[in-house]
């Protein structure tokens, strides 16, 4: 569904993805994870085409995204996005948050875009909320609305960046139980993120990054009992100790 | 001090014809509202088109914007005033410039001139507003397959305007008050007036005691509006749009 095949992007002089190759088949779950500064989130935004890059191929459901031109804001729309401060738009309540793309892309009615809405706001269990404004939510619930907003877009794969890393630690837990549901259900998913935990139990394989290379693409269980490279390992071990 | 106050003369006749003192006044309040308002709006659309240009990823169009913002905000307004009177005019075609001479009301060269100088200061404050905001607030809404055009009008420039409505309220009292440069090419704006009445009628005290109020009434009751469309748009629980 994803195929990512030697993917470079400089700033400048300075590389932040070399090489990159990654392909992500319908219905897995893929975790991404690595030191700060190791071009996670850039990968994740060349997947959808917020970055643009220099060398190798993109292509996403058969589309390639550096030369989707017109097209790809159609093709981002059927990607869902997840950021790691929720980004949702604090001038619009959560049932704007939900209706506006799916009314302005996909072209749906009010009517048809609220009954989305109510659906996807009940899944992540805050149907009540519908009226609030962003600001009047805590950090958890809003990552929820985030979470619904991109699925109200019926996306064929959602890309998480770091969902769970601005929030407090009573709150993570609300967060990963949709990422879990969603799973479950068969979502395709690529999450950067560095909770462990959830990686080992849902993900199927774990992608680690160090210097803008792809250094391990492993087996989830592979993954955390033996680690390929001494980095990886290095990387593991830091993490866990937390 | 000495001097004998008279506001009565307001309400007599001017030398040569049939108005009052107070209705060159009045006309001159028209004239300072007509001109301040029109480029008010121009300046508006234009500034924000321009603030959110400046904020593109294209080199080319940001650039385009960058030349714009610099050349009107570094020439006097007074000199772009007379520049748009008297030299423009010049290098038009002939039949337009022709017409621009003769039969284009002044005001209406105040109103551009004025505008396009504001447009400068307000695409400056615009582009300031949208820098300020999260970086990830452009990225969520082209993620969700807005176009850029959306990203800005749904997204970026209700935020970025909330954000910057403090520096806009003091650009609409600006306006006002610079509106007042167009006297130098005979629009007959309460300046203008101030001086004929002065010349007219020997009460120079009381005629400019008057503007100055009416100039500051005027630059209040801009304020008084802009801080109610502040509070009308304020986002609830929101603490960015509160100052
Ligand atoms: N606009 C930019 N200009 C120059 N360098 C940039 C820019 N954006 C990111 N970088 C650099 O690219 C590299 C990769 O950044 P990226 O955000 O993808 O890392 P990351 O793995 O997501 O890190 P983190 O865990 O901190 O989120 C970093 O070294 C960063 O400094
Ligand atoms: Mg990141």
């Amino acid at each position: 569904m994803i195929e990512i095949r030697k993917l470079s992007k400089w700033y400048g002089d300075t590389a932040v993805l070399r090489d990159c190759d990654l392909s992500i088949r319908k219905g897995e779950v893929v975790v991404v994870c690595g030191p700060s500064g190791s071009g996670k989130s850039t990968l994740l935004q060349c997947i959808n085409g917020l970055e643009p890059f220099q060398q190798g191929d993109v292509v996403v459901d058969g589309i390639h995204v550096a030369r989707a031109g017109r097209a790809l804001p159609r093709l981002r729309a059927r990607l869902g996005m997840v950021f790691q401060r929720f980004e949702l738009f604090p001038h619009l309540d959560v049932m704007d948050n939900l209706c506006l793309a799916q009314r302005r892309v996909l072209g749906r009615t009010q009517g048809a875009s609220e009954d989305k809405a109510r659906v996807l706001l009940d899944r992540v269990g805050l149907s009540e909320h519908a009226g609030k404004y962003p600001a009047q939510l805590s950090g958890g619930q809003q990552q929820r609305v985030a979470i619904a907003r991109a699925l109200c877009m019926d996306p064929i794969c959602m890309l998480f960046d770091e969902p769970t890393s601005a929030l407090d630690p009573e709150m993570i837990g609300e967060v990963l139980e949709v990422m879990n549901q969603l799973a479950a259900d068969g979502m395709t998913m690529v999450v950067v993120t560095h909770e462990m935990g959830f990686a080992h139990r849902i993900a199927h394989r774990v992608v680690f990054m160090d210097g803008g290379r792809i250094l391990e693409d492993t087996e989830t269980a592979a993954f955390f009992s033996a680690p390929q490279t001494e980095r990886a390992r290095l990387f593991l071990s830091r993490i866990l100790s937390h | 001090m000495g001097y004998d106050w008279d506001f009565g003369f307001l309400v007599s006749r001017v030398k040569n014809g049939d108005e009052t003192y107070l209705d060159w006044l009045l006309q001159g309040l028209f004239w300072t509202l007509c001109v301040a308002l029109s480029a008010w709006l121009i300046a508006l659309a234009i500034g924000i088109v321009v603030g959110s240009a400046r904020t593109l990823r294209s080199r080319w169009v940001a650039g385009l914007a960058e030349a714009w913002v610099e050349l009107l905000r570094n020439v006097p307004l007074l000199v772009q005033l007379l520049l748009g009177y008297f030299v423009v005019p010049e290098l038009l075609p002939r039949e337009l410039g022709l017409w621009v001479k003769q039969d284009m009301p002044p005001a209406l060269t105040a109103i551009i001139c004025l505008g396009l100088f504001t447009s400068a200061r307000i695409a400056e404050q615009t582009r300031a507003g949208i820098e300020g905001l999260p970086a990830g607030q452009r990225q969520a809404a082209l993620a969700l397959g807005l176009t850029t055009t959306a990203c800005y009008v749904i997204v970026l420039l209700p935020q970025a305007l909330r954000r910057i409505m403090p520096t806009l309220t003091s650009e609409f009292m600006n306006i006002i008050k610079n509106s007042s440069v167009a006297f130098a090419i005979g629009v007959l704006e309460l300046t203008f007036q101030a001086r004929q009445m002065q010349e007219d009628s020997e009460h120079g005290l009381e005629t400019y005691l008057v503007v100055t109020l009416l100039y500051v009434a005027c630059a209040l009751t801009a304020n008084r509006g802009m801080a109610w469309i502040e509070r009308r748009t304020r986002i609830p629980g929101y603490l960015g749009s509160s100052r």
